[in-house]
């Protein structure tokens, strides 16, 4: 059979269609942003509505250009891809201009650049790879200490760049790494870690050092009736306690007030509703006041007065779900919510129906990515969770992201279009 | 790997377990919670400030006018990158003018002052202004303001236009809340009486704005909004040449001026001296000359001296005197009385000056003879149609209350002083228990004693004596533009005395005498024929105030005019020369070289600086 012929027969375009709606609703979106009735025109390239058509053009032009690929390239172009992302971005640390207290953009001429929006994709390959090469197996120590380097690596480089919700993306490929059988331990214990750190800074130590205790006596005490055979249990049992207690008392508050900075400190108390000042949760308000402000169904399209206000900062990029909420509504929004939700299962549906295990493990890959981004963009919008500045992917203003969606994306559908000719 | 496979069903349930997750939350902020809702009002109420009403002088002339003063506001925030070095160029201010201003508003604390208009440069001259606004898209955050404030093309008659001000909270309260906070309303003269004409209607807007109240644009298009309407212009009785020339005349004096078109009862000029520049007043100058002239409590400039300064009114009483005399049949038109140096009775002792004898009444005025009119009031007072004296003092009183005096006038302007004339309950008071009789309360009939008036009043008993028994309340505005009201119909009222016109048409001989043969022989004009009378009001405090009163031409009367120079002494001194020099200004539009040496010494009298002069 011819190739051609193979390709255009398993193109998934069911998530073509989905991936252009978002993109058509996304920059429909950047243009209510921009709206205002005397001076607005719809093909100013000036403004950020006539970009992001350029960048959705030049999206087109990438999708085309992936899916005219050998397929074969994709796989083995993973490493080297990753490695030039790394280098890349360990260069932008050094060569890259501080823009709001992060230095993750490169200028080129008129165009700014992130490298960290490529990196995903990068990485995303890169253990696919790893994972499904015939030497490893997540049985091995070692195998889940690399892949587990795979994320770590390019997250902490783009952590010393100053930009933490892009290192939070990276983090939020464990969710491949689960699914490929690592241990839950970690996972749980990552979990119950990030818990207790919360809880600690909400109520502080002591509260929650006699929480801890009144646990432990209680597992104690149930365990002591049969001494023997719960022995190795107790022992467990007592050593997370004291764990637990060390880390309550002396970490968390070397994190919380060495680590982070102070900015993150205020977010993260604005989310525990310790603080409220005016500055800190002010993008938060504005943003819940304009969603709330949408009702059922919305003020209409373009009609959106907050919107026209500038009342909500960053607007068209990580806060363009509030335009969603004011124009549309609930109706709207919801609508929007249940699409990426869809958006997402369909992705996964995609990975799970791979004879390719490569391809399975990229699929998740992309599926983990986008949800992060889904997630905390939105969650941040409704003051779910803390503001950290990522773009709803498909529909917030920016080339970078944009792009790096647009591969991630055309990069497995190329896959999947193959997904018959390997047997392997 | 198979086994691992169930885990998908996890991570699926995770996913949509978020979005389940954030369909409720969207749920409660959208449709539940309706404080979001409250917190986001967007339409802004502005209102339009309509232009004040114009004020012109009784010709047509401008004299309180509308400038527009021209501002540049800045929002910090929205200020981008620009050319400095051609916004300076373009607004004349150096480049460390401009550093020094930003970083003076940057140094200003709180989260919504970067967001917030603030000044940024004022008062710019209009040709910088509009060729700013040419290029102002180049710079952003930066935003035009015009405002609107008075101007006095003539600089003079402060007092009586006035100024305007912010309201004051009172102020406010009073009008039930029609100002806006920092409104401007008339605070003194004018501006304060004709307060509701000139003030106009104001407009309302309403406008789509943002979290910070900045414009967006208009609301509906603007279906909703009302337009503001122009305050309505006044035309004033002033004639502003006048009173620019009488300012003139007076500089370096206190005292006051009042002239009045006796026909109408139009008050032609209004002098308060020492006067200022009413143009001092605004703007930013506004607050520290304010102070100056509030400092100033030797000449108290702001005081507005012909409505509120009280003097006794001295021999410019004596004609009035004579006429209610002869009225009461106290005495006749030829009585004559002879007078050695004085009034002598039963003890009292009135001074007069040499003169020659009088044969009547007219040569009294003429020579202004204390003792006669002495005489005629005790003659008045014991007249028997009065059981006593206190009949007679009551009698008297009504005579002065029919010619306004000692009591306000009712002219438009705000802060007029009454005066004091005194019935016989007044004298009843004051010698309690003891029997007062004519001769106790004999000094009234020169106009001294306890009889206190203002400028205006004798102005306007001088209207009254020119127009030979009547005349119409002194006043300031002659039309208002589109008027319906019936504000200026007190105006309109002929008041008219109950005495026989005929003797006023006789007694304008001796006040004509007075002028060409008497007192006053400086006051007299070219082939005017001047009818006037000096006074001298007696001042415990210093030098005797100057007192002249007239009217011209005789036959004709077109011009009544009262002046008052205070400290200088004699009345036919100094107040005489220039009431006539201002009578024949108005008159004939100039003053004749022959009398340009006393214009010239007019002017250059100084009351205020040097020792006084002595003279007369």
């Amino acid at each position: 059979m011819s190739l051609r012929e193979n390709k255009s027969e398993s193109l998934d375009w069911l998530t073509i269609f989905m991936f252009g709606c978002l993109a058509l609703f996304g920059w429909l979106m950047i243009i209510a942003v921009d709206f205002r009735e005397d001076t607005f025109s719809l093909f100013d390239f000036g403004s950020q509505h006539g970009k992001q058509l350029i960048w959705i053009g030049s999206s087109v032009v990438i999708a085309t250009l992936i899916l005219l690929l050998d397929y074969r390239f994709i796989t083995t172009l993973a490493y080297p891809y990753y490695a030039v992302m790394l280098l890349l971005l360990a260069a932008t640390l050094v060569l890259a201009p501080e823009v709001k207290g992060a230095r993750s953009w490169f200028m080129i001429g008129p165009f700014t650049f992130q490298p960290s929006e490529l990196a995903k994709a990068a990485t995303a390959l890169a253990m696919a790879k790893y994972i499904t090469s015939a030497s490893t197996s997540m049985r091995q120590f070692r195998t889940r200490v690399v892949s587990l380097m795979l994320l770590v690596v390019p997250a902490g480089l783009i952590i010393l760049q100053g930009d933490t919700g892009s290192a939070i993306v990276f983090l939020g490929l464990i969710i491949v790494l689960f699914r490929e059988g690592f241990p839950v331990t970690l996972p749980l214990i990552g979990m119950y870690t990030a818990a207790l750190f919360l809880l600690t800074v909400k109520y502080g130590p002591v509260v929650i050092i006699i929480g801890l205790a009144v646990v432990f006596l209680a597992l104690v005490g149930l365990m002591a009736r049969n001494w023997k055979h719960n022995r190795t249990r107790v022992l467990a049992v007592t050593t997370i306690f004291l764990a637990s207690v060390s880390f309550s008392y002396f970490v968390v508050d070397y994190v919380f007030n060495d680590v982070l900075k102070p900015h993150h400190q205020t977010r993260l108390n604005v989310l525990l509703g310790k603080e409220y000042s005016a500055g800190a949760d002010y993008n938060v308000l504005q943003s819940k006041i304009a969603i709330g402000s949408g009702g059922w169904v919305g003020k209409g399209y373009l009609e959106g007065t907050l919107t026209k206000g500038d009342f909500v900062p960053e607007q068209s990029t990580d806060f363009i779900f509030s335009t969603v909420g004011e124009e549309l509504g609930f109706v709207g929004s919801a609508f929007l919510v249940t699409f990426f939700v869809l958006f997402l299962l369909r992705i996964l549906f995609i990975a799970e129906r791979q004879r390719s295990h490569f391809t399975r493990v990229y699929g998740y890959g992309v599926a983990s990515i986008l949800f992060v981004h889904f997630a905390v963009n939105i969650g941040m919008a409704i003051g779910m969770l803390p503001v950290v500045g990522i773009p709803l992917p498909f529909i917030s203003y920016g080339g970078s992201s944009l792009w790096g969606f647009t591969i991630l994306i055309f990069l497995l559908l190329k896959l999947d279009a193959n997904r018959k000719l390997v047997l392997r | 790997m198979t086994d691992f496979e169930p885990r998908k069903y996890v991570i699926m349930g995770v996913m949509v377990l978020f979005g389940l997750l954030y369909i409720g939350r969207l749920f409660m902020l959208q449709v539940v919670d309706e404080s979001l809702k409250t917190q986001a009002s967007d339409v802004g109420e502005r209102i339009i400030f309509p232009a004040r009403g114009l004020i012109y002088d009784r010709n047509g002339k401008l004299i309180v006018g509308n400038q527009p003063i021209y501002e540049l506001l800045v929002v910090q925030q929205q200020v981008g990158e620009m050319d400095t070095t051609r916004f300076c160029e373009l607004l004349g201010i150096t480049d460390s003018q401009f550093t020094a201003r930003l970083q003076k508003l940057r140094s200003n604390p709180g989260l919504f002052s970067r967001l917030k208009p603030e000044p940024f440069l004022q008062q710019i001259p209009y040709e910088t202004f509009a060729q700013f606004e040419e290029h102002r898209h180049e710079f952003p955050g930066f935003y035009p303001q015009v405002k609107m404030v008075r101007s006095y093309p003539y600089g003079v008659a402060a007092h009586v236009v006035g100024d305007i001000g912010e309201v004051s909270k009172r102020e406010r309260e009073q009008s039930n809340y029609y100002y806006e906070l920092g409104e401007y309303v008339g605070k003194s003269g004018l501006e304060k009486q004709y307060e509701e004409v000139l003030r106009g209607t104001k407009g309302k807007q309403y406008y789509l704005k943002d979290n910070i109240g900045r414009y967006l644009g208009p609301f509906r298009d603007g279906a909703f909004d009302t337009a503001a309407v122009a305050g309505t212009n006044l035309t004033t009785t002033l004639d502003i040449e006048l009173q620019q020339y009488g300012e003139w005349l007076m500089q370096n004096k206190r005292g006051s001026i009042v002239a009045i078109e006796p026909a109408t009862g139009e008050i032609l000029a209004f002098i308060s001296s020492p006067a200022y520049d009413p143009n001092l007043l605004v703007g930013r100058v506004r607050g520290e000359n304010f102070t100056q002239l509030l400092r100033d409590t030797v000449n108290k400039p702001l005081v507005n001296r012909p409505l509120t300064a009280l003097y006794p009114p001295g021999s410019t009483f004596k004609p009035l005197m004579g006429l209610m005399a002869v009225q009461e049949e106290a005495i006749r038109l030829g009585t004559s009385y002879p007078c050695r140096g004085g009034y002598l009775h039963a003890g009292v002792r009135v001074g007069c000056h040499a003169h020659e004898p009088i044969d009547d009444l007219n040569e009294a005025i003429q020579h202004s003879c204390n003792a006669y009119f002495c005489n005629a009031l005790k003659q008045f007072l014991e007249a028997e149609q009065f059981e006593n004296e206190s009949e007679g003092i009551d009698k008297w009183a009504d005579y002065l209350a029919q010619f306004n005096l000692g009591r306000k006038t009712g002219v438009d302007l705000p802060g007029e002083y009454g005066g004091n004339i005194p019935a016989a309950s007044y004298f009843d008071k004051l010698y309690e228990g003891w029997r007062w009789k004519a001769i106790t309360v004999i000094s009234l009939s020169i106009g001294q004693g306890e009889i206190t008036t203002t400028p205006i009043q004798i102005a306007n008993m001088y209207a009254a004596l020119a127009n030979e028994g009547y005349y119409y309340r002194p006043h300031l505005v002659k039309s208002i533009a589109h008027d319906t009201s019936q504000l200026l119909q007190q105006y309109r009222e002929k008041q008219t005395i109950a005495i026989d016109s005929a003797y006023f048409h006789y007694i304008l001989d001796g006040m004509e005498r007075v002028v060409i043969d008497g007192t006053a022989r400086l006051a007299r004009i070219d082939s005017v024929s001047v009818c006037g009378k000096t006074g001298t009001a007696e001042n415990p405090h210093g030098e005797d105030h100057s007192l002249f009163s007239a009217f011209a031409p005789k036959e004709n009367p077109q011009i009544a005019i009262a002046v008052v120079v205070e400290n200088s002494g004699f009345g036919g001194t100094w107040a005489a020369p220039i009431a006539s020099l201002m009578m024949e200004f108005y008159l004939k539009r100039k003053i004749s070289d022959r009398r340009k040496w006393l214009e010239q010494r007019m002017v250059q009298a100084d009351f205020i600086h040097e020792p006084e002069e002595v003279e007369g």
